[in-house]
């Protein structure tokens, strides 16, 4: 499969990241060098095998269901470009 | 008296514990090398000064006291993505500027309550993407080591770490590896003790190969992951790159715990990793995988594991070829789950609660231009196909499908160590460090991947490796082989390496 300047443009939509046309062509051609790459997974026959979900075997640890972390709203938002009191300020979402 | 920064670990902790040099006196030592050599290697992106004085000065306390930890008064480079609260901590992205954690990592905090000073933040690829530490918003860091026109080998015995000066040197500024490029050119270049650094598909081993150090990627879930910059979450191990293979050694027994914070790090009891440093390997087996042996293999290459396979052979070892069949589809395989992983961990830098922000006509332009102008083409690249790969329609072709092969490639792994395999010799790399500035790899992205064809299978499979320097290229520069062992037997790994350690002897440039 390989990917057209206008499917790269739609990726970098979802992704949010701002991309110009020049930048898409050259992005167009990397893209494709790698899913040429990983084209080769079409040789392996892999009916009947199970995706991994954990290279380790065990049973992932659970913690109480308690709260044991908080009042640091000083912390949170320390370093946030831009905020208002123990608000992270954005650009109006709502009109 | 030796240059204080020439001790080894092991070295250090002994004249610190026998009060023949002060801890205030080895860091000040380090500054000064730091402040001497930083400026040409690029491997420090922040040097903290006051944080490394007042540790060593309270390393002293405790010496003085006898209240002294595993690692009091040792001086450690941490590599940039590990969370050191109120300090710089970007991975090397200009995404994070200004970033200072209000919290310290599990692993960070673990060297600190052992007593351990912090000199610095080291340079790496930007979120550990990379194979030739050139994709840091801070440039590039420069290998310690030149080729050597001359080709004098330099080899001491014992722990005495030293260098003869050889003439002509070809003085083309070389690649320390990625992405712990700082963390390992900082040890070879003795601006650190030894250094904490991190491996996602090689970023540990293949540095360390390339500036003949040792490198060790624990089991995944050995180290604890919380407070480190995140890449590829199924893939990201902590570990450390040191002189020697003890030294490594000593590092591991502290970085490695269970940690409540991390629900992948398991609860098992730590052993002490220089336990089994010496013991004999007579018995033990060791597989040589024939998938390794890759088409166009450097003939030094294949020259440095056959020497390797010598030694472990004289040394007692029963030697078996074993077939890993899925090996080459590895790091295709890898391409897919990693870049898929960091598209969603990268997710959340937008410009909101931390880092870089510029402004936009509203909030979906400010995310756009945020991350067009905080991302590296490097990252751009990866969130890109990570994001296509799952995106709807192609999640099962990609992802699930290369989920599927990490399956296969455990699998062969787990059938080599049910046939009596106890670890698995290979070479570290497929060449020895490069130029910065190689046209070939810039120009296409799959021949950098290549670098990690060896290592990125141990990533896949949730093994732990380690690269042990082994031999000098025909230009002079180091050469690494890997070995790879059963999950949570790094102290196999340390046993066998140490073997290879003294056949090979040590590197300096």
């Amino acid at each position: 499969m390989s990917v057209d300047q206008s499917t790269v443009k739609r990726v970098a939509k979802l992704a949010r990241i701002a991309i110009t046309d020049n930048r898409a062509e050259e992005l167009r051609d990397e893209l494709n060098t790698i899913l040429g790459f990983v084209e080769q997974l079409d040789e392996v026959d892999v009916d009947g095998v199970e995706p991994m979900t954990s290279v380790v075997d065990f049973d992932m640890k659970k913690r109480a269901d308690t709260v044991n972390d908080g009042e640091i709203a000083d912390d949170v938002t320390a370093n946030a470009p831009a905020k208002d009191e123990h608000f992270f300020m954005v650009p109006k979402v709502v009109e | 008296m030796t240059d204080l920064t020439d001790l080894t670990l092991a070295q250090a902790r002994k004249r610190l514990a026998d009060k023949d040099v002060s801890a205030s006196e080895l860091t000040d030592a380090y500054l000064a090398a730091i402040s001497e050599r930083n400026g040409a290697l690029n491997a420090y992106i922040s040097v903290t000064e006051d944080i490394a004085r007042e540790g060593a000065v309270a390393s002293d306390k405790r010496i003085a006291e006898g209240t002294a930890g595993p690692l009091e008064g040792i001086p450690l480079g941490v590599k940039d993505l590990y969370a050191t609260k109120g300090t710089h901590t970007q991975a090397c992205s200009h995404i994070l500027d200004g970033f200072k954690p209000p919290y310290e990592s599990t692993v960070t905090q673990n060297l600190w309550d052992a007593g351990a000073v912090m000199l610095g933040k080291l340079n790496m690829d930007e979120f550990a993407m990379g194979s030739s530490n050139e994709t840091s918003h801070y440039g590039p860091v420069v290998n310690p080591w030149q080729r050597d026109l001359m080709n004098v080998a330099v080899r001491s015995e014992g722990g005495d770490v030293g260098t003869i000066e050889s003439p002509p040197k070809d003085d083309t500024p070389l690649v320390p590896g990625g992405s712990s490029g700082g963390s390992a050119a900082a040890v070879a270049a003795r601006l650190c003790v030894a250094a904490t650094a991190s491996d996602t598909g090689g970023s540990i081993r293949q540095p360390a190969a390339f500036t003949g150090t040792v490198g060790v990627k624990p089991t995944y879930g050995r180290c604890s992951r919380w407070g480190m910059v995140a890449f590829a979450s199924s893939l990201d191990q902590a570990g450390p790159i040191a002189r020697t293979v003890e030294d490594a050694a000593l590092m591991l027994n502290v970085m490695a715990s269970p940690d409540a914070k991390d629900t992948t790090c398991v609860d098992r009891p730590v052993p002490d990793y220089t336990a089994t440093i010496g013991d004999s390997i007579k018995g033990m087996t060791i597989g040589i995988p024939r998938e390794y042996r890759i088409d166009g293999m450097a003939e030094e290459i294949d020259g440095l594991w056959s020497q390797g396979i010598a030694w472990l052979k004289d040394a007692g070892a029963n030697i078996v070829d074993i077939s890993l069949p899925h090996t080459k589809y590895a790091l295709p395989a890898y391409y897919i789950v990693a870049p898929a992983e960091a598209s969603s961990n990268l997710a959340r830098y937008d410009g909101v609660r931390y880092g870089l922000r510029v402004d936009g006509s509203d909030i979906t332009d400010m995310y756009e231009k945020t991350r067009a102008a905080g991302f590296g083409d490097e990252v751009q690249r990866r969130i890109l196909i990570g994001t296509y790969v799952l995106s709807a329609g192609f999640y099962d072709a990609y992802y699930t499908k290369a989920q599927k092969v990490r399956t296969l490639i455990k699998h062969d792994f787990e059938m080599a160590y049910a046939d009596g395999v106890d670890c698995i010799l290979t070479p570290a790399t497929p060449s020895a460090a490069f130029p910065i500035g190689d046209k070939e790899m810039a120009a296409d992205p799959v021949k950098m991947y290549l670098n990690d064809v060896f290592t990125v299978t141990v990533n896949m499979a949730g093994l732990p490796g380690i690269a042990v320097p082994a031999g000098l290229s025909v230009e002079g520069l180091p050469l690494g082989l890997q070995l790879i062992g059963k999950p949570f037997e790094e102290s196999d790994l340390f046993r066998v390496g140490s073997v290879i350690e003294a056949n090979a002897g040590h590197f300096a440039p």
